[in-house]
């Protein structure tokens, strides 16, 4: 199996990209984590579904699962800027590696944001430190991007609230602790945080995906599963349109910058193999239309870069209008990771189709970017409706 | 100026922040200060959004989530009543 290369081929970095000290510190703590620890297994991750829990655990030592949550909680207070290059370098080695830490973050987020005192005291410290693993249960058999028709419901009884229903592609779901889950309540879509522990919770692994096959996702199935009172995050009614709604707003953010490090990938996997591989006695570097592919992976994953870095930074100001430019990003970037892939695969020809070389599993990862956390066709439509 | 001749001149402030910040979002349209925004269709999933982010950017205060209530983001006028009641209260804290 080919090793990974790390060549930070055509890769604006530091000051140049704008990046304080600071940042370009924590991007380099990460990006040497991953080509210690990540990037190495990441195929082979792949081939057996699932993360190694050692792995895990070094993620979870270096408090990257708290990465943006505050201080007080144990987090460790990163501004969006460095979260955002944590989902790089992370996405850079191991899209499901990445989407584990994307999932999670997103609950965390939700918490802090609408949480009680005491859900937040119950739930935070625990998070942040990684000892405990969050999913996100909002897609159904029937509901994907129609989010607000979820059929999963909570009924209020004497014994308490029970959840009935099903979830299906919950990523991490197969070692999540907690689920954040989206059901209908008397009063309309509600947020719920359900222990997959819980009396009526039963998952079920889903494998074979098409890529981000380590992500350990599970389908997940509530049999009157009775909840604690304590269990509702967030106002009746106000779950997709807020709870959810902000937390899948941290989501396209960090699969934006997950985007911008696979399409840094195919780069650094290209940038290498143009060189070394010859045909018609020349290296395919030489050939007019492999520099032309090249040349749009370059330019591609440095755009989609800079879109994530100006929606980070006006994140960090709290911009209003960092909710579009997010989508903007995302929409840019998962664009520029799939074509990337595609063109990656095109380059390496019939070796790009084995087992050999990591470009057939960005491939495969690249297609799934384009359909979480808001799939291109629903980010179009939204982009084009709140243009000015 | 008396006590409640600066409680009005802050309210006035407000509601202009406010109104400056529909009007960049919502084309331009002049929106009075005591006009439904709901009623007029203005608000999207993605600008309730951006509007309690804006609201809490801009004055300083935490939208909780027994603040998410319909009427304290109907009208300027209740927008900038909600912010005048978050800020009495930090004070009081």
């Amino acid at each position: 199996v080919a090793t990974p290369v790390y060549a930070a081929a055509h890769e604006e970095t530091g000051a140049r990209l704008g990046l304080t000290r600071l940042q370009e510190e924590r991007r380099a703590a990460v990006r040497a984590f991953v080509v210690q620890r990540v990037a190495p297994g990441a195929d082979a991750w792949d081939r057996d579904q699932r993360l190694p829990p050692d792995v895990i655990a070094a993620v979870a030592e270096r408090g990257w699962f708290g990465a943006g949550l505050g201080e007080e909680w144990g987090g460790l207070g990163w501004d969006a800027v460095s979260s955002g290059l944590l989902h790089e370098e992370l996405g850079r080695g191991c899209a499901s590696l990445r989407s584990l830490l994307t999932v999670h973050a997103m609950v965390c987020h939700a918490i802090a944001r609408w949480g009680t005192g005491e859900q937040r005291a119950r739930w935070l410290p625990r998070l942040a430190a990684g000892e405990l693993l969050c999913g996100f249960a909002l897609t159904e058999s029937a509901v994907g991007s129609d989010a607000k028709s979820v059929a999963t419901t909570v009924t209020e009884t004497p014994a308490g609230p029970v959840l009935a229903g099903e979830k299906r592609w919950v990523t991490g779901g197969q070692i999540a602790d907690v689920l954040l889950v989206l059901a209908r309540s008397g009063a309309g879509p509600t947020a719920y945080l359900v222990e997959t522990d819980r009396e009526g919770v039963e998952r079920t692994p889903v494998r074979d995906l098409l890529g981000m096959r380590a992500s350990m996702a599970a389908d997940y199935r509530f049999a009157s599963c009775v909840l604690d009172g304590a269990a509702r995050l967030g106002r009746e009614a106000f779950g997709f349109s807020h709870v959810f709604a902000h937390a899948l707003d941290l989501g396209r953010y960090t699969v934006a910058w997950g985007c911008v490090g696979l399409g840094q990938a195919c780069l650094d996997a290209c940038s290498t193999y143009v060189r070394e591989r010859e045909q018609f006695g020349a290296p395919l570097m030489e050939h007019p239309l492999v520099q032309a592919l090249v040349t749009d992976m370059i330019v591609g994953v440095q755009a989609a870069r800079l879109l994530c870095l100006s929606a980070g930074q006006q994140r960090d100001r709290r911009d209003p209008g960092a909710l579009v430019k997010t989508m903007m990003a995302k929409y840019l970037a998962s664009k520029v990771a799939a074509r990337s892939a595609s063109d990656a695969v095109q380059i390496h020809g019939a070796n790009g189709c084995g087992p050999a070389y990591p470009v057939q599993r960005h491939y495969r990862d690249a297609k799934i970017l384009e359909i979480i956390e808001g799939s291109s066709q629903i980010l179009q439509m939204v982009i084009a409706r709140h243009s000015g | 100026m008396d006590a409640a001749s600066q409680a009005t001149a802050a309210r006035g402030e407000r509601v202009a922040r406010l109104k400056d910040f529909f009007a960049r979002n919502l084309r331009s349209y002049d929106l009075r200060e005591d006009e439904d925004i709901f009623k007029l269709g203005f608000v999207s999933s993605l600008f309730a959004l951006q509007l309690v982010e804006y609201v809490e950017s801009e004055f300083s205060i935490e939208v909780a989530d027994e603040d998410l209530d319909l009427a304290n983001f109907r009208t300027l006028a209740a927008i900038a009543s909600l912010v005048e009641r978050k800020h009495a209260q930090s004070r009081a804290a």
